[in-house]
């Protein structure tokens, strides 16, 4: 852990770094092996959620989506998924898009969830942001937080009973950790020593709710020690630092050694979701404090300093995103509603007698008009 | 043919699936070494080691949330909760997560899970180890709910629900898990689910029930006889989906008909039941469907036998029926 050393700054003597707030890197830190092409994809993909968001956003004001949840200046802990390997498992929360396009969710895919749309992979069930992709093996979102977390160590335990060296890992926010089911799932994981890794985004708030009221621990990442495992805090603004945490708790699950917590110290710089408005919470102040600390400038620094970045490259990118989300949203706004008869299907494999009979008695009668369509 | 009572015959059921499907695994608390606080898995531990017959820390939520992740993952797990009081800090679980899977994710996660839970009173387990939730799970869009009342269909059911991919809440009626025996062959067999069982056939009352009040009904049917009165028994068996057509069948044919639970009375299955057959057989129905079920308290200590229904009361519905 020699770098945790190396890496300290001032007033946070245990947080992981790399690079600095430019993206310089911090003297004598140690800098994961990262290709070129990779540092490349990576910030493709933190500026193509930031583009994502954005437009989103913008759409949900204009009245057009239902609802929308940014992930501003929390991008760089999305891509904890970095190490995983395809045949590895992911259990994100509502707040990782980066994780879900970095393991090969389309545009087109992701637009058409948020629209509930006949072509939305999870057949328009679930509200915007509540992805599922079993090609990816990223599991379906739960909406109610940290029911997820016992359930990514039930797959890591199933992982090891298999005897294959596969990784399972998933990510919450620092109030999960307030969850009856955080204690289970940390403590299941310790005890059978799964090989799952624990991602928190600390990002400061609980929709209104700050840590101090979550916690009165030294830090989410020394809860840990409770569960027999190693609790690490990394900068979750420095890629770097959150590529390289997240590879040694990937490399250690991977040996069979067990779990690992990861804190991830970022800032939520918008509000918890489009229905929230966290000036009536926060001071202003706050978010424009972390506006330095932005992640994908500090990796924009440090392509820069090494020659990986141009003005026009980043325009390349962000035109070509601009362009293929308009292109989708058009398609995913006038592909219409699923199936009225597709209400009944998945609740069992087999539809039993009364869903024949409810869905029968629902086909007889005049459609309903949805009250809620945008356009 | 062997004998075995429910505790062997569900035993007997898990140690050929273990043996079946390596991708099994029953989880739970003090499953492993000690083979569970009734016995259920009783040797698995040895024979199929702990990585597949694990001793979980003691959180009904853990071992329902890390079934659901193997489940996901492609296993087939099998969790035991340790008596269906403590069922309940893993409602999230079950009712939002496990139920929900398939569903909220477009078809893509399946979610394979059998819970094995015993349930009921009659042990002076009082409050917190008598109780009969099944109607919160059948309630539940996604679950399918069990309950078997003898140990045929016991390890015959509990193989057909390891074997379809759909989760399944599996109720097992504990006062009689020892004291209800009869043959079971030592093979592999299934009992398909939804399907229930005419126990005894009558021409004048239908008496339903399912899981320990299945012997209830049948020794007041046996009563009944005795006076002159023929009551057709029929245990339900499945009760999520539960089987229409034989009980529509059974009380259009006799006009008249008791529904008997253990669980309260207020919203319990029966009232399910009784409203299917209002819509089916009004027509038919000489008298209004009589329930004999738990009363609206909390499950009781010393007035136990007070507050579960018995022959006698059920004998007395059968009368009101016919004198109606």
């Amino acid at each position: 852990m020699s770098a945790v050393e190396v890496a300290a700054v001032e007033e946070e003597d245990d947080l992981r770094r790399v690079i600095d707030d430019d993206g310089k890197v911090i003297s004598g830190a140690s800098v994961p092996k990262i290709s070129d092409e990779q540092l490349h994809k990576l910030f493709d993909t933190m500026l193509m959620v930031r583009i994502i968001d954005d437009r989103m956003m913008r759409i949900q004001r204009q009245g057009k989506l239902g609802f929308y949840m940014k992930s501003l200046g929390e991008e760089a802990t999305h891509l904890s998924v970095f190490p995983l390997r395809d045949d590895d498992w992911v259990y994100p929360s509502y707040r990782e898009q980066g994780a879900w396009f970095w393991r090969g969710l389309t545009i087109e895919q992701f637009l058409n969830q948020l629209f509930g749309n006949k072509h939305d992979p999870t057949k328009g069930r679930q509200m915007p942001v509540h992805h599922s992709a079993n090609w990816l093996n990223c599991v379906s979102i739960s909406s109610p937080v940290g029911t997820q977390i016992p359930q990514a160590v039930g797959t890591a335990m199933g992982m090891k009973a298999s005897g294959t060296d596969q990784v399972a890992m998933t990510f919450f926010g620092e109030g999960t950790s307030s969850t009856g089911e955080f204690h289970v799932g940390m403590n299941f994981a310790g005890v059978s020593k799964a090989p799952c890794v624990f991602v928190i985004r600390n990002n400061g708030w609980a929709i209104s709710t700050g840590t101090e009221k979550q916690t009165a621990a030294k830090s989410f990442a020394s809860k840990a020690v409770g569960y027999g495992m190693p609790g690490i805090r990394v900068d979750g603004n420095d890629i770097l630092a959150v590529i390289q945490v997240a590879n040694e708790a990937v490399a250690r699950a991977r040996r069979g050694e067990g779990p690992t917590l990861i804190e991830c110290v970022t800032y939520r710089v918008e509000g918890h979701s489009s229905s929230d408005d966290p000036s009536v919470y926060r001071n202003p102040a706050e978010p424009e404090a972390w506006g330095p600390r932005d992640p994908l400038n500090r990796l924009r620094g440090y392509l820069k300093g090494k020659r990986l970045w141009t003005e026009g490259m980043e325009k390349d990118i962000s035109d070509r995103y601009n362009d293929e989300i308009s292109k989708y949203l058009k398609l995913a706004e006038e592909h219409g509603e699923p199936d009225v008869e597709t209400l009944f299907d998945d609740v069992y494999q087999d539809l039993p007698w009364h869903l024949k009979e409810q869905k029968e008695y629902l086909l007889s009668q005049a459609r309903t008009k949805n009250p809620h369509l945008h356009n | 043919m062997p004998t075995m009572n429910i505790i062997q015959a569900v035993n007997n059921a898990l140690r050929i699936q273990m043996a079946a499907e390596p991708k099994s695994i029953i989880l739970g608390e003090d499953v492993g070494k000690f083979g569970g606080v009734f016995r259920a898995t009783s040797g698995l531990y040895d024979e199929f080691g702990e990585e597949r017959v694990i001793d979980t820390p003691l959180a009904e939520a853990g071992i329902i949330g890390a079934a659901i992740g193997m489940a996901v993952y492609g296993m087939r797990p099998i969790p035991e909760i340790q008596f269906s009081d403590f069922i309940f800090p893993a409602f999230d679980q079950i009712v939002n997560e496990l139920a929900k899977f398939r569903y909220r994710s477009g078809g893509q996660y399946p979610c394979p899970v059998v819970i094995r839970t015993p349930v009921g009173g009659g042990i002076r387990g009082g409050h917190y180890h008598s109780q009969s939730p099944e109607a919160l799970f059948i309630h539940t869009p996604g679950l399918k709910v069990v309950i078997p009342s003898n140990p045929y269909d016991a390890k015959g059911m509990l193989l057909a629900s390891l074997r379809q991919d759909d989760p399944v809440l599996f109720m097992e009626p504990k006062k009689i898990y020892r004291a209800s025996r009869g043959e079971v062959p030592e093979e592999d067999y299934t009992v398909e689910l939804g399907k229930a069982k005419v126990v005894r056939e009558g021409n004048q009352v239908t008496l339903i029930a399912y899981g320990a009040m299945v012997s209830v009904i049948e020794e007041a049917a046996a009563k009944a006889a005795e006076i002159g009165i023929s009551c057709e028994v029929i245990d339900l068996r499945t009760l999520m989906p539960f089987d229409i057509e034989t009980i529509t069948e059974s009380v259009s044919k006799n006009g008249r008909a008791v529904m008997v639970h253990e669980a309260p009375q207020t919203c319990g299955f029966g009232a399910e039941v009784c409203t299917s057959l209002y819509e089916r057989c009004m027509a038919h129905l000489e008298a209004p469907i009589q329930r004999v079920c738990g009363f609206d308290t909390p499950f009781p200590y010393s007035l136990e036998h007070e507050y579960l229904p018995n022959a006698d009361r059920v004998l007395g519905a059968i009368r009101k029926t016919l004198e109606w």
